[in-house]
């Protein structure tokens, strides 16, 4: 029986090794934390890159944490305990439970932090003390303007498919979804609800997941429930390039047009190659950046940061993308998009 | 189709629920092909637009990846194991292949052995952890799920690469055979050769029978000289490869190899085998009920969505049935001998 032993003695030997590391820590430099949802998904490593660039030159010790999957709120909770042990400043968090995070942000509060939500807010969202984001609303509001620009006359005969997130009606996905609506013209009834519209140039709903199984599965579906779709909203890029395979498949790509959010590379690639028609995109770099720079001034001489005139966050800015412009609706072209795209 | 129920007798004078049960005992896959058309012909008739040669074309075409992991599970839950890390292989060997073109410049042939090869090791590590270390697969399987997608995210940067940057054989599986106008893909044809091949082997060989034995009663099958580790082992590594054959699949299916999809593809394998009537104690089952079973969920979540029935409905019919599937499963079991 000496195998017990051998392994607590691994066990140690390693114990010891991650307690190494964790000591050692940058000095006097305060430190920031940066909580994602994942750290897989290229939006959060985006945010992540950015938020270290802006920490090397204020001089801030960067602390990043991320959850194991989408809605993983336990890691994010241990995050903050952590964070408060190490006596931080602030931090800023992409909540995965905008709801179930709150009691945690308390509790950094009573340690005098700084909380900021970042790409999506805490609810309610003043329980913390700033909120970082894209206008998803607008977002698809923009899409919503240019493909009703693009239809012109022909607005009355569209005939849309509309690809959302999943069943759970959260925040973003509700937003995108009933911004794009009305920005195409259509009544939107409760617009934190997606799905009780009644107009009928919607053709359906189906949920993606936000990746390019689920845009293929969702799309080819709908074609099946209406062959006369010939206009497509997806949630997001990777959802797009799915819906393009089935649309592709079926023979329908050349007369389906295609819009989108996020305004990653690769989708402003399929911009370039015609893919999707046009994508809002966000800027999770300035997002993280600003974030930064606002904890850090905190640090220094306890100032908070203001909102955005007329809204109740911070507004880090939507670009509409695309090489087919409308008139009425400003745009940017797929070069442009390139240079500025993130992932 | 002979069946063979020499361990019991139908009486005259049974009840029709009993003759049921005898009937289902001696062959487990008419319970879900049952299920299967009687939702055919109820969405048919909810639906024009369901019973068509394309609609049903997509059908197959959606449930291809799924009935592949299937199939390898299947291998799996006969020996009483089961397997968490299936979709997690499947992924990580889609996105191995796709970065042996792009990032090491392979050609396509010699990149998708070699995918093969890694799946297969992975399934190799699972089929020693259980054997060699005598975990239980459950939990054996928990761990490599969490390693091998975190080793995907590492690898891939969590990035997708396009289907453009890879030779074309890499995404041959998503191109289709027009038959009228039902479509059939190579992917599909190539899912429904394994499936053909494994219910030979199944039936007919003796790693078959050994498999059976095995999961039917472990010690049983040692004491009658059957090398039952090797034959777990096996039945990991060949479900591996299965894994890794569906990642090709999937690759075709999406034009691209992305690390970001399959997180839910352990549960809907395990959905598949389930409903098709294999049983999760081991021993019972095979693989052409999984096939029904996969055909099951997509048929439902087709129809449901061609009904318009909301997305959350549509899981919980489908949570629904399995459950109906295991309660019969246990209820068959109960057959008085």
């Amino acid at each position: 029986m000496r195998q017990p032993s051998r392994l607590v003695a691994a066990a140690g030997c390693l114990l010891l090794a991650l307690a190494g590391a964790a000591c050692n820590r940058g000095g006097n430099e305060e430190v920031v934390g940066l909580i994602t949802k994942t750290d897989t998904n290229p939006f959060f490593v985006t945010m992540k890159q950015g938020a270290q660039k802006s920490a090397d030159q204020l001089d801030v010790d960067l602390q990043t944490f991320a959850g194991k999957v989408d809605g993983d709120n336990e890691a994010q909770v241990l995050a903050i305990e952590n964070l408060i042990s190490f006596g931080a400043k602030g931090f800023l968090i992409t909540p995965n439970d905008s709801k179930a995070i709150v009691p945690a942000i308390d509790r950094a509060h009573e340690a005098e932090m700084l909380v900021i939500a970042l790409d999506t807010p805490v609810e309610p969202a003043d329980a913390a003390d700033a909120t970082f984001a894209t206008d998803n609303f607008e977002a698809g509001r923009l899409i919503g303007q240019w493909a009703k620009a693009k239809f012109g006359r022909d607005s009355g005969n569209a005939k849309i498919a509309m690809l959302d997130l999943n069943a759970n009606q959260v925040s973003v996905d509700v937003q995108r979804d009933q911004g794009f609506l009305e920005g195409f013209g259509i009544d939107i009834g409760d617009p934190g609800r997606i799905g009780d519209e009644n107009d009928p140039r919607i053709a359906g709903h189906d949920v993606t997941d936000g990746n390019e199984e689920g845009g293929r599965t969702a799309m080819e579906n709908l074609l099946q429930k209406d062959s006369s779709i010939n206009l497509v909203y997806t949630i997001n890029e990777p959802a797009a390039a799915g819906a393009y395979e089935a649309l592709k498949a079926a023979g329908k790509e050349r007369d389906v047009t295609i819009v989108s959010v996020d305004g990653g590379c690769p989708g402003v690639d399929n911009v370039a190659n015609g893919v999707i028609g046009a994508t809002s995109m966000q800027f999770p770099i300035r997002m993280a950046e600003l974030g930064v720079a606002a904890i850090a001034q905190y640090a220094k001489d306890g100032t908070r940061p203001q909102n955005t005139a007329g809204k109740n966050f911070v507004d880090t800015g939507v670009q509409l993308i695309t090489d087919d412009p409308q008139a009425g609706v400003e745009a940017k072209d797929s070069a442009w998009g390139k240079q500025n795209c993130w992932g | 189709m002979a069946t063979t129920t020499a361990d019991f007798e139908v009486k005259q004078h049974d009840s029709f629920g009993l003759r049921v049960q005898h009937l289902l005992h001696g062959n487990p896959v008419l319970g879900p092909l049952a299920v299967l058309l009687v939702a055919i012909i109820a969405f048919s008739i909810v639906n024009a637009r369901f019973f068509s040669a394309a609609n049903l074309s997509l059908v197959l075409l959606q449930v291809t990846v799924i009935a592949t992991l299937a199939l390898g599970q299947t291998l799996i839950i006969l020996t009483a194991g089961i397997d968490l890390s299936a979709g997690a292989i499947a992924v990580f060997s889609s996105i191995l292949m796709a970065l042996f073109c792009t990032d090491a410049g392979m050609p396509g042939p010699i990149a998708l052995l070699l995918g093969f090869a890694c799946g297969t090791a992975m399934g190799a590590i699972n089929g020693a952890l259980v054997t060699r270390i005598k975990l239980p697969p459950f939990i054996v399987t928990l761990g490599t799920l969490t390693i091998f997608f975190s080793l995907n995210s590492v690898v891939s940067n969590s990035e997708t690469v396009r289907g453009t940057d890879m030779p074309g054989l890499m995404t041959w599986t998503g191109e289709s055979i027009p038959i009228g106008s039902f479509r059939l893909s190579y992917g599909s044809i190539i899912m429904l050769l394994l499936f053909g091949f494994f219910a030979y082997a199944l039936s007919s060989t003796a790693w078959g029978k050994h498999v059976y034995a095995t999961g039917d009663d472990v010690e049983a099958a040692r004491l009658a000289g059957i090398r039952t580790g090797r034959v777990l082992f096996s039945v990991y590594t060949v479900a591996g490869l299965l894994y890794a054959i569906a990642g090709w699949i999937l690759i075709g299916r999406l034009a691209s190899a992305s690390p970001n999809v399959g997180t839910e593809y352990n549960l809907d394998s395990i959905t598949a085998v389930v409903l098709g009537g294999t049983s999760l104690f081991g021993g019972r089952g095979g693989v052409i009920g999984t096939l029904i079973g996969a055909l099951i969920v997509g048929v439902f979540r087709n129809g449901l969505q061609l009904s318009g029935v909301e997305v959350v409905w549509q899981g919980f019919a489908i949570g629904l049935l399995v459950l109906i599937a295991v309660s019969l499963d246990q209820w068959i079991r109960k057959v008085k001998t």
